[in-house]
């Protein structure tokens, strides 16, 4: 197996060109999560309307993995109503454990990080994007149902 | 002790049978030695042997087994004590150097340090010489200073010297060789400033005595610590020096087992050192095996270690300067540091240098090597490090530079 699992060329893209990086003016709600093991580091903003997800932007400092990864993500999440996004982080999550056959029309850009699953210590990179858009869904929706 | 005068790691390769294999096709090039060293087959044999010939607890049976393991257990101690010129009753075997700094900190800090005192630590520390005494300032009520580092990786000894003469400072607790920037520090001097004023000094050895000749009287330290697994020794041990006076002064760190002369119902009396401070069944095969290690490096003459690692570092540093845009931490002289070199190259992560020159076999590390506050300082959240040892040899820079280039144009095509 050659690195190039790791790093196809569309991740190098993403990670280069990164899609909804930033910071969006007014989110509804904004997380920052990292990854101690490498100091990867991400601010996630979402901004909701009408249980979907209306904007999402991230900045932040990391490696190939991680960058694309949150670029990935949002392009994915955008638009998207919150308990599809919740299931599909869900989804992503299982495809880095290898618990699941992944799904292309769901995941979009982000099928092409199949390959860190092969490599346990760099999962944690995939996945910090993820996990921050579900920690701010789960943050916003339980302070909203306060 | 006379060693040869100067070191080949090509002859000293064929004792490290780790160094033989291959990683992906590639041989072994092993540039991570300030996390752990490789261990040479006289240390395996050495633990292999104990626990095949002679394996039984040490200081109570009266077989001659047992008597026979506790020579072992104590051999290593002597040889380890040795190496640092170190009391063999002032050498504490410990887990690891955490264990070592903690124990000072409970078993010294807590007892002495009182509210508003204050213990000064260094922005290059690991978070070993870091989190113990944060752990005991929150329970004495005493603050943790941070003596900064310059932008040249050096400490800011006019700093450190205002504190010393304005704060209730207890306890200078610094690293000698920093695992991040390789400054090597003037502990010397430190402590006789620290001294000064009354305060007492810990020296964290743990990537100097693997490294460099030291002896615990020149450091001027109260008490230095050093782990086992970074010096060619097995993990789980590790080692605590200090005057016997001062051990002698202190409480107990942790009891239990071997670190009594009696215990009755209504109180307890400690052993004498160092089992005092040796709680429980020890790492006897571990002691074997550092003993072991000790011998090899004596063997070798540590001044050749210096010469050779001084000689892989001046090197590296001259060969990774040539690359476009690299930034080097740390001193730039190689007789003002060891041989950690962390460094980082424009648009390409650390984790990803680390994760493409593994493809020739290469091993670095990347990330915020247990020193967050220092990589604070510098302004990254992480960076590259290689660093060196007895095997390495001026050919493995050479590698690592062709790996580094090879990366750079996978990420940039
Ligand atoms: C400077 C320094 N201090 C302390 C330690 C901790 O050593 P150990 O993990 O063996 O306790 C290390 C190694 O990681 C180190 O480089």
């Amino acid at each position: 197996m050659g690195l190039e699992d790791l790093y196809q060329q569309i991740i190098l893209d993403h990670y280069r060109k990164p899609r909804h990086r930033g910071e969006l003016e007014h989110p509804s709600v904004e997380v920052d999560h990292n990854n101690p093991v490498c100091g990867d580091q991400l601010h996630l903003g979402v901004l909701l309307e009408d249980g979907r997800i209306a904007g999402v932007a991230h900045t932040g400092d990391g490696c190939s993995i991680s960058q694309a990864s949150a670029s990935m993500m949002s392009e994915a999440v955008a638009g998207m109503p919150v308990d599809d996004a919740l299931e599909l982080v869900e989804h992503f999550r299982l495809m880095m454990h290898r618990q699941t056959e992944p799904d292309e029309d769901r995941l979009g850009d982000a099928i092409a990080l199949e390959g860190v699953a092969k490599y346990p210590v760099r999962v944690k990179c995939a996945l910090l994007s993820w996990m921050a858009l579900k920690d701010a869904l789960q943050t916003h929706s339980a302070t909203t149902e306060r | 002790m006379t060693g040869a005068a100067e070191l080949d790691p090509r002859a000293l390769r064929a004792d490290f049978p780790i160094l033989a294999r291959e990683v992906g096709g590639a041989p072994l090039v092993y540039l991570d030695s300030a996390a752990t060293s490789q261990k040479p087959r006289c240390v395996l044999d050495a633990m292999d042997r104990y626990y095949t010939e002679t394996n039984a607890n040490v200081h109570r049976g009266v077989y001659t087994l047992a008597a026979e393991a506790t020579d072992r257990y104590e051999a290593g101690r002597f040889s380890v004590a040795r190496l640092v010129g170190a009391d063999r009753r002032g050498t504490v075997f410990t887990k690891n150097a955490s264990e070592a700094i903690n124990l000072v900190a409970w078993a010294w800090g807590v007892r002495s340090l009182k509210p508003g005192d204050a213990i000064v630590v260094t922005e290059m520390e690991h978070h070993s010489n870091i989190v113990p005494w944060q752990l005991v300032a929150k329970i004495t009520g005493a603050r943790v200073l941070f003596t900064p580092v310059d932008g040249d990786g050096r400490l800011d000894l006019e700093w450190l010297e205002v504190t010393l003469r304005t704060e209730p400072v207890r306890m200078v607790a610094v690293v000698h060789v920093s695992n991040v920037l390789g400054t090597i520090n003037p502990v010397a001097d430190i402590a006789r400033m620290a001294h000064t004023y009354g305060a007492k000094v810990l020296v964290d050895a743990s990537q100097s005595v693997p490294h460099m000749p030291v002896r615990f009287a020149d450091t001027g330290a109260d008490f230095m610590a050093f782990t086992g697994h970074k010096m060619l020794g097995p993990t789980g041990i590790g080692v605590l020096v200090a005057d016997p006076a001062t051990l002698d002064a202190m409480e107990p760190f942790l009891g239990g087992g071997e670190m009594i002369s009696d215990v009755r119902t209504d109180g307890s009396d400690w052993a004498e050192l160092p089992y005092k401070f040796e709680a429980g069944t020890p790492p006897i095969a571990e002691s074997v095996g550092l003993g072991a290690a000790a011998d090899y490096l004596m063997a070798i003459g540590m001044d050749a270690v210096r010469a050779h690692e001084r000689s892989l570092t001046a090197y590296a540093l001259g060969v990774l300067s040539q690359i476009d845009g690299i930034t080097i931490y740390g001193p730039q002289d190689p007789d003002a540091r060891g041989c950690p070199i962390s460094f980082s190259v424009p648009d390409m992560h650390p984790h990803d240098i680390a994760q493409l020159v593994d493809r020739q076999g290469v091993c670095v590390r990347a990330g915020h090597h247990c020193a967050k506050p220092l990589m604070r300082t510098l302004g990254v959240g992480a960076t590259a490090r290689a660093s060196t040892y007895v095997y390495n040899t001026h050919q493995d820079i050479d590698t690592l530079a062709a790996a580094l280039a090879e990366a750079r144009a996978f990420m940039a095509a």
